[in-house]
């Protein structure tokens, strides 16, 4: 890994502390130019964890708290009347950023969910007939309560397919929680963080992440595991091609902040669950069988070629 | 629990066609039996202890010993083995218990062919045997359940797979002549047909069937005319003065007249007698079948199975003008005391005929002129049947005619006797083929005349003219009961019904009709003229042989990777090498995982292993790597690892 990416996972394990599998995930998301969702209960992190990435890469942040009354305006802006120009002036809303924390994402209707859509996807927003270019990086770190919570709106298939991951940072160990009890406040530490990188290096380091090597051998393997989910019939469906260049991606990501050149099949192991996991559901929905069950499962029963 | 409910589901099924044959006691035990075993899912009770199983399982065993005498056998067999498959169901805890019963249900499943070989049986086992199947296949799930659409079709897909082996097994299979062992006797019970004797009101019974007799194609399509078709079976000589019998079958070997012009196959349904049937007067002998001197074809052995044999006749002739006197001395007895007014009758008849052929001509003329009736519900006859018949009752059927006809020749001194048979036939355009049933049953008379020898007379036909030229359906009384359809009084039922029994023909003929015979001929058209059952077993297990062999090999390469890099043979090679030191690499450990888990147990070949991981990443893996030189290496290291 880059000196600079080390440096950025250090200080984001300094103060979510005993989560750096989850952390090394969210920055290959990062580096893999995918968007990233955090589902967990409240007050685990996930927004601690949002704004960390966001201040030591050195990347502009806004945070949309999402509720039930929000409204695509809300997200990304609105044209108001100027008396002093005698025109229409854009108000660009939160959106225009180049790390948004959409904020328990799953408490706002389906219409503001969607508006966040387009913008994940094309990388620009429509507001009154006018496209406007959002900055890049362009990054969305969304975090969810779990569905079973009330008062939420689930994120339809299509849109949770828009996550390149999706992970859960769980409760601290004994440990970390400790550590955590004894240290200091981590409003203040965030205010301390200081930027490692800066836009124009995370773009550099993301175009250096699309060079490593995928061998043949490898994409082997991949098709491999994506043919098994369409073929088995635990699953509902199968993987889409999407999800399919999500686990390349994201398995360049994490074989090149392992310092190499070329994907291993233990790259797109360890990223499987967490590309997979949201995108996967049992055949039968009586079984209780969870994505992450089906991803242990298919990680099991594929073998590598 | 899913498992339990398939499992009793398809057993039951299974089972059915034996429980609507048991006794209800059995029947009645087995299903409750099932019921239990389900409830027991449902309510979650303890299943009964060992010990009251067995007590039940002897119970019933004597049950059944009471029932027939015997714990062997079709029917005992066969109960025996649904109560304690039943049984077994209140003792399936385990996958492997349900495995096993899943298993013997596929063999109680074959003992429904002991009783029955029809499509409807053939259909309804090809669907039990996809439903045990499936079964089957969802005991193989132990996590998650794909659900029962699945478990059917993967089921079916099974059984489509399992078609061509099906159909090789099918025409190639050794087939052995008869069962290849005996099958019980008691399997031959009900097989309905002709018996050596007739007496009045014994055909009536079988004229309510309408179980097919035999079925007989023409060649050429030149199907003779109805009032032609006589079929001849049991010749009866002897008279008791109330019952005609056939003597016992002399096995004298008669040369036949071999004039037969008229060439027809009969495929004959089982009815476990020796008589085959054709039609009078036959030409040649069926195989494995004698001629007696009364023109009898017999079988070798009871016919237990279908049989069809190629026949020549000649009709409209009469034979054996030279007959042996002793024989016609046999065909003049009468017992002394019976019929006394017959007697008189015939005398008197004697006196104002002196020709024979008159005599029979006069009679037939009174049967035709004075008010006879031909019914199927005649009144029942006294001590002298004949006089109150020929006198009084004056209805009857064709056993009444024809016997009281003989009665009158005999008594008047011309040689006569009953034969039995049947007549006529169902015509059915769509299969091109002749039908002939129970219900056809007839009885005739043969007399015997100076100079021109047997003659058929019928007197049926002379009271009613239509039985023999239309059949037995518009020959009988509208009320006279007869079994449904005979009569054809609705047009498309008739219609369905004779395809139907056309595709019964075809698969009595081509499916459960290939035998030996058909079989040598198949192999011979294949190549293999006069090709031995175990010279066609060995070329089926050569064949079997190769095609395991390909199998294996598709398989194995599709396992071991022929395709793959060679980089990737020498790494398994070198897996093969720890594997057998107790370290097997499984199958989607990565080799950087796999590498780490073997340093940690073998430090001591720390060195080596990481060393071939890196040369095996770089080789598989990484880009502008896979040079000679390093799988020359790489490949040497290998060899060397000695771990």
């Amino acid at each position: 890994m880059s000196s600079q990416l080390n440096a950025v996972a250090e200080q984001i394990n300094g103060i979510i502390l005993g989560k750096a599998h989850q952390i090394r995930l969210a920055l290959a998301c990062l580096l893999a130019r995918g968007h990233l969702l955090i589902e967990d209960v409240p007050g685990v992190g996930k927004t601690t964890l949002a704004h960390a990435i966001a201040t030591s890469l050195g990347l502009r942040f806004q945070r949309i708290q999402f509720t039930s009354d929000l409204l695509p305006a809300d997200i990304l802006g609105i044209s108001v009347y100027n008396r002093d120009t005698g025109g229409f002036e854009f108000h660009p809303g939160p959106v225009f950023t180049n790390v948004v924390l959409a904020d328990e994402v799953n408490r706002a209707t389906p219409r503001a969910q969607s508006a966040l859509l387009e913008a994940m996807e094309e990388n620009q927003v429509t507001i009154e007939g006018e496209t406007r270019q959002l900055p890049l990086p362009f990054f969305v770190i969304a975090t969810q309560n779990p569905s079973y919570q009330i008062g939420t709106f689930p994120l339809p298939e299509s849109q949770l397919d828009r996550f390149l991951m999706r992970i859960e940072l769980g409760y601290p160990d004994a440990e970390a929680e400790r550590a955590l009890l004894k240290g200091d406040n981590r409003r203040d530490m965030l205010l301390r963080l200081q930027p490692q990188l800066d836009a124009d290096g995370l773009a550099r380091l993301q175009l250096e992440v699309q060079q490593v090597h995928a061998s043949p051998a490898l994409l082997d393997y991949l098709q491999a595991l994506v043919n098994a989910t369409r073929r088995s019939p635990s699953f509902a469906h199968g993987l889409s091609p999407r999800a399919s260049l999500a686990l390349l991606h994201g398995a360049r990501a994490w074989a090149y902040m392992d310092d190499r050149k070329h994907v291993l099949p233990e790259d797109i192991q360890t990223v499987l669950p967490a590309v997979v996991t949201h995108r996967l559901n049992p055949a039968s929905e009586t079984t209780g069988t969870s994505g992450s069950t089906l991803a242990a499962q298919l990680l099991e029963e594929v073998a590598i070629p | 629990m899913r498992d339990i409910h398939w499992l009793s589901a398809t057993f039951l099924l299974a089972a059915a066609p034996h429980l609507l044959r048991m006794p209800l006691w059995i029947s009645a035990l087995v299903t409750v039996i099932a019921a239990i075993r389900v409830l027991q899912v449902r309510l979650r009770f303890a299943l009964p202890r060992k010990w009251l199983l067995a007590l039940i399982a002897v119970a019933a065993a004597g049950g059944i010993l009471l029932q027939y005498r015997t714990l062997f056998g079709r029917d005992a067999g066969v109960s025996l083995l649904v109560i304690m498959l039943a049984l077994k169901l209140l003792e399936t805890h385990s996958r492997r218990d349900g495995m096993l019963l899943g298993f013997l249900g596929c063999f109680l499943l074959v003992t429904n062919f002991l009783h029955s070989q029809t499509i409807p049986t053939a259909l309804f086992m090809l669907i039990c045997a996809w439903l045990l199947l499936a079964t089957l296949i969802g005991m193989q799930y132990t996590g998650i359940w794909p659900g029962w659409r699945q478990q059917l079709q993967r089921s079916g897909v099974l059984l489509v797979q399992a078609v061509p082996l099906m159909a090789v097994l099918f025409l190639l299979f050794p087939r052995v002549q008869g069962p290849l062992w005996g099958l019980p006797q008691d399997a031959y019970a009900g097989l309905s047909g002709l018996s050596d004797n007739m007496s009045p009101g014994s055909l009536n019974n079988l004229i309510l069937s309408y179980d097919v007799a035999f079925r007989a194609e023409f060649k050429d399509g030149k199907t003779p005319d109805a009032k032609d078709l006589y079929w001849r079976g049991p010749v009866l000589w002897d008279y008791d003065g109330r019952t005609w019998t056939a003597p016992r079958l002399t096995q004298s070997n008669e040369d036949l007249p071999e004039t037969g012009d008229l060439e027809y196959t009969v495929t004959l349904e089982p009815h476990n007698k020796r008589w085959l049937f054709a039609l009078e007067f036959p030409g040649q002998r069926p195989p494995r079948a004698i001629a007696t001197r009364d023109m009898q074809l017999l079988s070798f052995t009871p016919v237990r199975s279908r049989m069809r044999y190629d026949m020549t006749s000649a009709i409209g002739v009469a034979y054996g003008a030279d007959e042996d006197r002793s024989v016609l001395a046999r065909s003049l007895r009468l017992p002394a005391t019976s019929n006394p007014r017959t007697g008189n009758f015939a005398a008197e008849l004697r006196s104002r005929h002196r020709e024979d052929r008159d005599l029979v001509t006069a009679v037939l003329n009174l049967f035709r002129t004075e008010n006879f009736v031909y019914t199927l519900t005649p009144p029942l006859l006294g001590e002298h049947p004949v006089d109150e018949f020929l006198f009084e009752t004056r209805r009857g059927f064709c056993e009444h005619y024809a016997s009281a006809f003989t009665v009158l020749m005999r008594a008047a001194g011309i040689p006569a006797r009953v034969v039995t048979g049947y007549q006529g036939g169902e015509i059915n355009p769509v299969g091109g083929y002749i039908l002939v049933r129970q219900a056809d049953a007839h009885a005739w008379v043969e007399v015997w005349l100076e100079n021109t020898g047997w003659v058929r007379v019928d007197p049926t036909a002379a009271v009613s003219p239509a039985r023999v030229e239309r059949g037995i359906a518009s020959a009988l009384p509208r009320s006279d009961p007869l079994p449904m359809f005979v009569r054809g009084d609705f047009a498309m039922l008739q219609r369905m019904r004779l395809t139907w029994d056309s595709i019964t023909y075809s698969w009595n003929q081509w499916v459960l009709g290939y035998n030996p015979e058909r079989q040598r001929l198949f192999l011979s058209q294949l190549g293999f003229s006069e090709a031995s059952w175990q010279t066609i077993s060995v070329v089926l297990l050569v064949f079997a042989g190769i095609a395991v062999l390909i199998g294996a090999g598709l398989a194995l390469r599709d396992l071991r990777g022929v395709r793959a890099d060679p980089a990737k043979r020498a790494y398994e090679r070198f897996c093969r090498k720890l594997a057998q030191r107790g370290l097997p690499r499984g199958a989607a450990e990565g080799p950087r995982v796999f590498a780490r888990r073997a340093t940690q147990q073998r430090p001591d070949l720390a060195a080596a292993i990481e060393d071939i991981t890196a040369l095996y990443v770089g080789l598989r893996y990484a880009e502008n790597s896979s040079d000679a030189e390093t799988l020359r290496r790489f490949k040497q290291r290998i060899r060397v690892f000695k771990p």
